[in-house]
């Protein structure tokens, strides 16, 4: 027989274990090993919180007292988990894309960010869980009274040691459920602990199944001649327990907070619901595939009178194996702890958000601002919620005896959690439910809850007998476990019928008839149509995960390229430790002055708000707006460059017409000119050669006149031609010059003779020949023709009485510089700019030329590199000639 | 019932003919999606047999447990068999329904 | 009488050709080269015919006509106009102004003494 203390001794070993494991697991997920802590197995595995010590020990039970109606227990979970595809994957990725750190989070966030309905949901999971920790407390004390029963030293006292094992359980959450701060950032000891244990308590409960099936009943077929001749042979389940029951667990299972914890909070992929989905209805099945063998066994050798929820104790006991039976403790002791640690951190993590903040945070306001460490403050807060709840268990127990009417609680709590049932699904897939909805739903189901089901549950303490029989004011509709006069229910199935379908009413009801808050109606949005816009979000790293998201939202509003440039200004502006910065008041302001640039003020503010403190908008919809911002920008810039495009194009096409328009202008009158130019001469010769045909009698003096002025229009006529191929040739580029080198002395000395040779010599031509042994390269003869245009220019319209032409040249810097100035009167002003157009004539004298010179010499000039200007000042007309020495091909 | 999977990612317009491929695991998803109401259905139907509290034999436990328990690994094996199909799809096939992509 | 033409044209190769034929047909010929003052010019000589270049310097012989007609005692004064540019619009707008006959260089000889006898003609019988 196993001593007492041997008990104790392995118990705390098995502690020790679960320390160690807790402690190793943290370790390795913080040196970021260990990626099997984040497998679906381990997750699969953490589910089976669910079955607590009062489904551990209590479903033989149960079985013993009502055959297979345990079973119900165990098929809701199974149904939801089969349904994971459309229910908790919406749940889970509703969770972690709102950052969710707890079931009333997930409600009050749903609801506009609600801190009341939060408060609600608190107290009614505080009120279901108190009573259920108090039922693992029992099942523990239970246990270790059976083994006491045998002890001989008798050193067994029941009080402290449900004081011991409450203790111990909340020290191992505090340590392990409170080591850090934020909800995504998960709990990797924990979960391993857990996991662990569910492997225990499965393989304790297998083990005792398996002894009582092949060791003491003799096999599976003797087995089932047993159940069908023990007296819970038949089958006969209550249709509606068996209903309402498959229901409320399945409720119970989505609402409960320690299951939500982790389910949803503790949840590290999505895709791990597709294993839980048939894994964990398989774990239930192993759990509970034994149960009925070991309920009737029980009832067969345990003598009349035995606790049934002690079977899978007492069984292997009375055999004599006290091997299994330590198993099977350790297996209910597993159960007992998981359940209590996760529970307690889900409800601590509750009741520090939802009501010791809000408080702490109100008493702060008149600071000013938020000082010091919230954070210490946070985990302070969850430490002694942690603490408090698992005193409200042990004192619930204390005070409720222990007693039978202990047994019921974990239905009752099932019924009382589940009131959140309607809130949840409908906020998760109806978006026009309400906050005002929820909370009259909660209430009214609540309420209920309590009226019909916990207050009677409880005696005749709270409720007097004569209300349970006849109604409140005897009133005899309101009997709490008849309600509007429907008797014989049992009272479990009216609780629930009732609360649940009214709450479901009012819920609706009130939903219909109130109108939600923008922020609700966002947050509506963004829960129903959560799979629309939102990945599963990975975990959140303290503040430089801000940073990283600031960075990531910047980007996609101002651009890759500015906002890395601005984040790394502001690195360097703050030292430049690591590579992005701190999200210090000042950075923000200046991003959030930024942001507005590109999204408006009021938005900016809210995305930076959103992202720095609270989280009622989930980050990665302010990115999906971001985005949508980003492609209205973006698109709107797109128009204003078509628009700028089009404008362009516009002025492009007006500044085409109007030079097509002066272009047309051009030519018109350059023909118009070149008409006149034709037809003057040839009037001439057509009038003096009539006249001479014609007439008779003409003089030989009159004969030679007519016939020179004939003579003479004629060359002036093929001046002209041979001037308008020039230029037309010279204009179209279509030139080819013949470079060769000479001085520009003698290329001078050419055009001199040339432009005064045949003429009376009237012009004196003034030359320092010795600046002119200047060597050029270029084309000569194109170079001597502006000469001789400028020096018979000179000869021709020079009006002084001794007219001169002053030539003198110079070597500037690889370039030479002729000057002709003559020391007549020179060209008006206004004329200046006229004197290179094509037929620009100045002045009345009709000296044979078509007015083509000038704009032949600005052509030649333009294509031997170098240009024609005249010189004011000089006195009389005045032209500089200025071209390389050598020419070049690039100076064309 | 809102049900994300069937929306397109925002931005890209549906299609009105689907590939074989993804038209297969639409019905598949369907199908998975009945699978609760059909275990539903067969949990109920124990309710339908005689009650042991009445003049008539009632059924014996072994042959309800038989049945619960058949019923209930016939829901794990679906779901079993959901999961993996549904994740060879999802190899297969670039769009897997369940981790909708980042909006465009 | 005498009758007596005023040729106010630039190109005085031109203008001799036109002295030559009119001196021999009997008629007065003084020529003018400038535009500017050609008006005073006319004015001035009191001619039975006027014969006007268009291409003159210093005012066209448009506007030399158009003026002329805005005084009342030159506004039955015959006006042949010559144009070297021998464009359509010329002839419209020479039309418009009050011009009595148009003539596009170069002209026969023969064109311009019937033109100058038809204008004269017209001139003595109204």
């Amino acid at each position: 027989m196993a001593t007492l203390n041997v008990l104790i001794l392995v118990c705390l070993a098995y502690v020790v274990l679960l320390f160690g494991v807790a402690f190793a697991a943290d370790r390795m997920a913080a040196a970021g090993r260990g990626a099997w802590l984040r497998s679906p197995l381990i997750y699969t595995l953490s589910l089976s919180i669910y079955c607590t010590a009062w489904t551990f020990y209590g479903a033989v039970g149960n079985a013993a007292r009502s055959g297979l109606e345990f079973v119900t227990i165990y098929l809701g979970p199974t149904l939801v988990m089969v349904s994971w595809w459309w229910g908790l994957r919406k749940l889970v990725r509703v969770g972690r894309s709102q950052r969710v750190t707890s079931i009333a989070d997930l409600i009050s966030s749903r609801y506009g960010k609600s801190n009341t309905l939060a408060i609600c949901v608190t107290i009614l999971a505080v009120l279901g869980g108190t009573p259920y920790i108090a039922l693992q407390l029992q099942s523990i004390t239970l246990s270790f009274s059976i083994f006491a029963e045998a002890d001989p030293s008798g050193l067994y006292r029941e009080g402290s040691s449900v004081f011991w094992v409450a203790a111990g359980l909340a020290v191992f959450a505090i340590l392990f459920g409170t080591r850090n701060l934020d909800a995504n950032e998960r709990h990797h000891g924990v979960v391993t602990a857990i996991a662990l244990e569910s492997v225990v308590k499965l393989f304790a409960l297998l083990a005792v199944g398996a002894f009582v099936v092949w060791g003491v009943a003799g096999g599976v077929g003797p087995m089932m001649d047993r159940i069908d001749a023990s007296e819970i042979g038949q089958w006969h389940v209550d249709a509606g327990r068996w209903t309402t029951f498959i229901f409320l667990s399945a409720a119970a299972f989505i609402c409960l907070p320690r299951m939500f914890q982790v389910m949803v909070v503790e949840n590290a992929d999505e895709g791990h619901l597709r294993t839980a989905a048939w894994a964990f209805p398989l774990y239930l099945l192993l759990m509970s595939l034994f149960v009925v063998p070991i309920a009737v066994v029980g009832l067969d050798l345990m003598p009349e009178g035995s606790n049934p929820d002690l079977f899978v104790l007492t069984v292997p006991l009375s055999q004599g194996n006290d091997w299994l039976a330590m198993l099977s403790f350790i297996g209910g002791f597993s159960s007992a702890t998981s359940m209590v640690i996760v529970t307690a951190m889900a409800l601590s993590t509750m009741v520090s958000n939802h009501l010791v903040m809000p408080i702490w945070l109100s008493t702060q306001e008149g600071s000013g601002s938020v000082s010091g460490d919230v954070r210490n403050v946070v985990l302070m807060a969850r430490r002694v919620s942690i603490a408090v709840i698992m005193a409200l268990g042990f004192f619930y127990y204390r005070l409720s005896g222990g007693g039978a009417a202990l047994a019921s609680i974990g239905l009752v709590a099932f019924a009382g959690i589940s009131q959140i049932l309607p809130a949840l699904v409908g906020g998760l897939f109806w978006r026009g439910a309400t906050r005002t909805g929820a909370l009259v739903g909660l209430t009214v189901g609540f309420l209920l809850w309590i009226y019909t089901l916990l207050l009677p549950g409880m005696g005749g303490t709270l409720i007097s007998d004569s209300v349970l029989q006849n109604g409140p004011f005897a009133w005899g509709w309101l009997r709490p476990q008849a309600l509007f006069g429907i008797e014989g229910m049992d009272p479990m199935v009216h609780t629930v019928m009732w609360s649940l379908s009214l709450n479901t009413v009012a819920f609706c009801v009130a939903s219909l008839l109130s109108f939600p808050s923008p922020l609700e109606r966002l947050q509506g949005a963004q829960f129903v149509n959560v799979f629309d816009h939102s990945v599963a979000p990975r975990g959140w790293t303290g503040s430089v995960a801000q940073s990283e998201d600031l960075m990531i939202m910047t980007q996609r509003i101002l651009g890759a390229g500015p906002a890395q440039d601005f984040f790394q200004a502001e690195v360097e502006q703050q030292g430049g430790r690591s590579n992005l910065p701190e999200p210090t008041p000042a950075f923000l302001e200046r991003l959030e002055r930024e942001l507005s640039g590109s999204v408006g003020a009021a938005t900016a503010h809210a995305m930076i708000g959103q992202i720095v403190g609270g989280s009622s908008v989930s980050v990665e919809d302010l990115l999906a707006v971001a985005d949508e911002s980003a492609q209205m920008l973006e698109y709107s810039s797109q128009l204003e460059v078509k628009s700028a495009e089009l404008s362009r194009t516009a002025r492009q096409l007006r500044e085409a017409n109007t030079k097509l328009t002066q272009i047309s202008e051009q030519k018109d009158s350059f023909l118009s000119q070149v008409s006149h130019e034709l037809r003057t001469p040839m009037t001439s010769i057509r009038a003096f050669s009539e006249i001479m045909r014609d007439t008779d009698g003409l003089s030989a003096e009159e004969q030679t006149r007519y016939a020179a002025i004939i003579h003479d229009e004629a060359l002036r006529l093929t001046r002209l031609l041979d001037d308008l191929l020039d230029l037309s040739v010279l204009e179209s580029g279509q030139v080819s010059l013949n470079v060769g080198g000479d001085t520009l002395r003698s290329v001078l000395d050419r055009a001199v003779s040339s432009a005064l040779a045949g003429t009376g010599q009237t012009l004196t031509v003034r030359r320092s020949k010795a600046s002119e042994r200047i060597p050029l390269q270029t084309d000569l003869d194109r170079l001597g023709q502006v000469f001789i245009n400028l020096i018979s220019n000179a000869q021709k319209y020079c009006d002084a009485e001794e007219p001169e032409l002053t030539i003198s040249a110079h070597d500037v810097g690889g370039q030479v510089v002729i000057d002709f100035a003559d020391n007549g009167s020179g060209i008006p002003p206004e004329a200046r700019s006229m004197v290179f157009e094509k037929f620009a004539r100045v002045g009345v004298d009709k000296a044979g030329g078509a007015g083509l010179g000038l704009a032949i010499c600005r052509e030649i000039m333009q294509r031997l590199g170098g240009e024609i200007t005249y010189l004011p000042g000089q006195g009389g007309a005045a032209f500089r000639v200025r071209l390389p020495l050598a020419y070049r091909q690039a100076a064309q | 019932m809102s049900t994300g999977e069937d929306r397109p990612p925002s931005g890209v317009r549906p299609s009105l003919f689907l590939e074989r491929q993804s038209y297969r695991r639409r019905r598949l998803s369907d199908a998975a999606r009945l699978l609760p109401f059909f275990g539903a259905a067969l949990l109920a139907i124990p309710l339908l047999w005689p009650d042991a509290s009445g003049a008539q034999e009632g059924v014996p436990l072994s042959s309800a447990i038989f049945y619960i328990f058949a019923c209930w690994a016939g829901l794990i094996l679906a779901s079993l068999v959901f999961g993996f199909a549904a994740r060879r799809m999802a190899k297969h096939d670039d769009s897997e329904p369940e981790t909708d992509r980042w909006p465009r | 009488m005498s009758r007596k033409v005023l040729l106010i044209e630039d190109e005085p190769n031109i203008a001799e050709a036109i002295r030559f034929l009119l001196t021999r047909e009997g008629w007065q010929v003084q020529t003018h080269g400038e535009g500017a003052d050609a008006l005073q010019v006319i004015q001035g000589a009191s001619p039975d015919l006027v014969i006007l270049d268009v291409m003159l310097p210093g005012k066209s012989g448009m506007e030399i006509l158009r003026d002329l007609r805005e005084l009342e005692d030159l506004q039955g004064l015959p006006v042949l106009m010559l144009t070297a540019r021998g464009q359509s619009r010329d002839r419209e707008m020479a039309e418009n102004a009050g011009v009595s006959r148009f003539m596009t260089k170069p002209f026969s000889n023969t064109e311009m003494l019937t033109a100058v006898r038809d204008l004269h003609a017209q001139a003595t019988q109204s």
